[in-house]
């Protein structure tokens, strides 16, 4: 059976990847799984300068979900290249860091350190996050901006260049087309969807930023949408995301045309979903009578 | 120890009052040992109202039966779905989570102080202390008489004062007016309960140099410090209720 797919030159041995700002920085989970087994993961978003991010209450669950406001609480690149980064050599999986900035300079000065590092394969540019005041998600709401941080990461990052994309546009195909042509090796989609709560009891938002970032189940079908949309649109890879709980949910973006799937707020729940979802997919290829993965990416839009 | 997932058998459901009940839990395999002061990550079930996991306290543990309770209020639809549960019911926990209260030092003078639903990391820990040949004074405070629990248990470990709101047992007020603290010497006081309740011991400790640690709640995600969604506003930064806590020293909140 092979499982494995590529970003390019970069091999992976299996499409399923874990979500940034879900799986901490992979030690978190080793209680609980083999995180080698795992394709690759996608660590915690990661700044220039240290983030205390949001203040409390930043989580609210939601009917099949979670808002977030976390804010990009990390102890920024210098902590994560002398402190974390030692901590990721033993893992035999491809570890791709999540890069965030309020300015095009930071996410060019992260970008140039993050090539030194031997271990990291490859970069997930984060132009979708929906919990800063500056920054993130503004650059990947509009596609000039978008364009020009894709441009100039991309001159100065030697190594794979996957931009997330925000699913919070009115058209997301045009940022992957953006993405592709700036030269970004892939894409993964979706980020949250924007969302807001309200404490009725209490007769205040939920939330101590008012509107967070939507995950879980509640935003498959969404995502699922954009996935099929952005895989029939580009040819670079496409890293499906969005509410993924089973392995039967990641098929359905594997079918709809994604390379790979990353897990994200399943974790959470099950910290051990992502090597099931993993055995999963490996069950429905051997009783399908496919011998590798390939042959089902983007099934549904070759059926006739 | 070791963080696990795992199966849990409910061996017992006792409703204590309309709002309070303690779910007992037996494992296929060995329980792990406890530290006071962790809490477990407790999957209500696949209702889609009940998503996350609920940061439930250890109550107590009985390492001679392989059990071990947890101590429930009623707050909302995840935990009334708790509440129904029965013998024979699965519960899956992720467990055991989080840092601990700290050991006191010999011939230290010991205050558990609980309120509410606060009492209930208390009892493992004041099972633990006896065990380490410590007798903690026990300061329990309820709204009434009617709604006081677990009493008979504290009284197994050491003294315990009790405050009722309406006077119908013990002190009439709250714990933090009890005559105990201003009659007793302290080094040591041991703390869960509402935050204002806390808060107030906390002042009370920093005035008279008493070693003071709480045991916090908040929100969680995950429960093991991947998702940064329960924290709390430190004099090191914003730390995780959850792998940080939820025990705290006062001295290091910014309270």
């Amino acid at each position: 059976m092979n499982l494995g797919f590529s970003i390019g030159d970069l091999k992976f041995k299996n499409p399923v990847l874990t979500a940034s700002g879900t799986f901490g920085y992979g030690s978190e989970f080793d209680d609980f799984l083999d995180v080698s087994r795992l394709g690759g993961i996608v660590l915690k978003g990661t700044t220039l300068e240290p983030r205390e991010g949001n203040l409390n209450p930043r989580m609210a669950e939601t009917p099949s979900g979670m808002l977030n406001a976390v804010g990009l609480q990390n102890k920024g690149i210098e902590y994560f290249e002398k402190s974390i980064y030692p901590r990721l050599l033993h893992y035999e999986t491809i570890i791709i860091v999540n890069i965030n900035g309020s300015y095009i300079e930071d996410y060019i000065a992260l970008a140039e350190r993050v090539n030194k590092l031997k271990k990291i394969s490859a970069i997930e540019l984060n132009i979708s996050c929906p919990n800063v005041k500056k920054g993130g998600m503004a650059f990947g709401t509009n596609l000039k901006s978008a364009r020009e941080v894709t441009r100039e990461v991309r001159s100065v990052y030697s190594k794979k260049l996957i931009v997330k994309l925000s699913p919070n546009v009115t058209n997301i195909v045009d940022f992957a087309k953006v993405a592709e042509e700036e030269g970004a090796d892939s894409v993964s989609l979706i980020n949250t969807l924007l969302g807001m709560s309200v404490d009725v009891l209490n007769m205040r938002p939920a939330l101590s930023t008012i509107t967070g970032g939507l995950s879980g189940p509640a935003i498959k079908p969404v995502a699922l949408r954009m996935v099929w949309q952005v895989a029939n649109a580009i040819k670079i890879p496409v890293i499906g995301m969005g509410g993924i709980m089973s392995a039967f949910d990641a098929l359905e973006f594997l079918l709809a045309g994604a390379s790979a799937v990353q897990i994200g707020t399943a974790s959470f729940i099950d910290p051990q979903a992502s090597v099931k979802i993993l055995e999963g997919i490996e069950n429905y290829l051997v009783k399908k009578g496919f011998s590798d993965l390939k042959e089902i990416v983007g099934y549904i839009n070759r059926a006739k | 120890m070791a963080k696990r997932i795992e199966d849990l058998k409910v061996i017992g459901n006792k409703h204590l009052n309309n709002d309070y009940f303690i779910l007992e839990l037996s494992g296929n395999t060995k329980i792990p040992e406890f530290k006071p002061g962790q809490f477990a990550q407790v999957r209500v079930d696949s209702s889609p109202e009940t998503f996350l996991r609920r940061p439930i306290s250890i109550h107590d543990v009985d390492y001679g039966k392989n059990t071990f309770k947890i101590l429930i209020q009623i707050a909302g639809k995840g935990t009334r779905a708790l509440s129904r549960l029965g013998n024979g019911d699965i519960l899956n926990l992720i467990y055991p989570l989080g840092n601990s209260f700290t050991l006191p030092s010999i011939n230290e003078q010991i205050l558990l102080v609980g309120g509410g639903c606060g009492i209930a990391p208390l009892l493992f820990l004041g099972r633990y202390l006896k065990a380490n040949g410590f007798i903690p004074d026990i300061l329990l405070g309820f709204r009434n008489s009617a709604r006081i629990i677990e009493f008979e248990e504290y009284l197994t470990i050491g003294n315990v004062f009790v405050t009722t709101e309406d006077g119908s047992m013990g002190e009439k007020g709250y714990v933090t007016s009890h005559s105990v603290l201003s009659t007793r010497q302290y080094n040591r006081i041991y703390c869960c309960g509402p935050d204002t309740m806390m808060k107030e011991i906390a002042a009370y400790c920093k005035s008279r140099n008493i070693i003071c640690e709480v045991s916090l709640e908040n929100i969680m995600a995950c429960g093991f410090g991947a998702c940064l969604c329960c924290v709390v506003d430190t004099v090191n930064g914003n730390l995780c209720t959850c792998i940080d806590g939820p025990v705290f020293n006062v001295n290091d909140l910014k309270w």
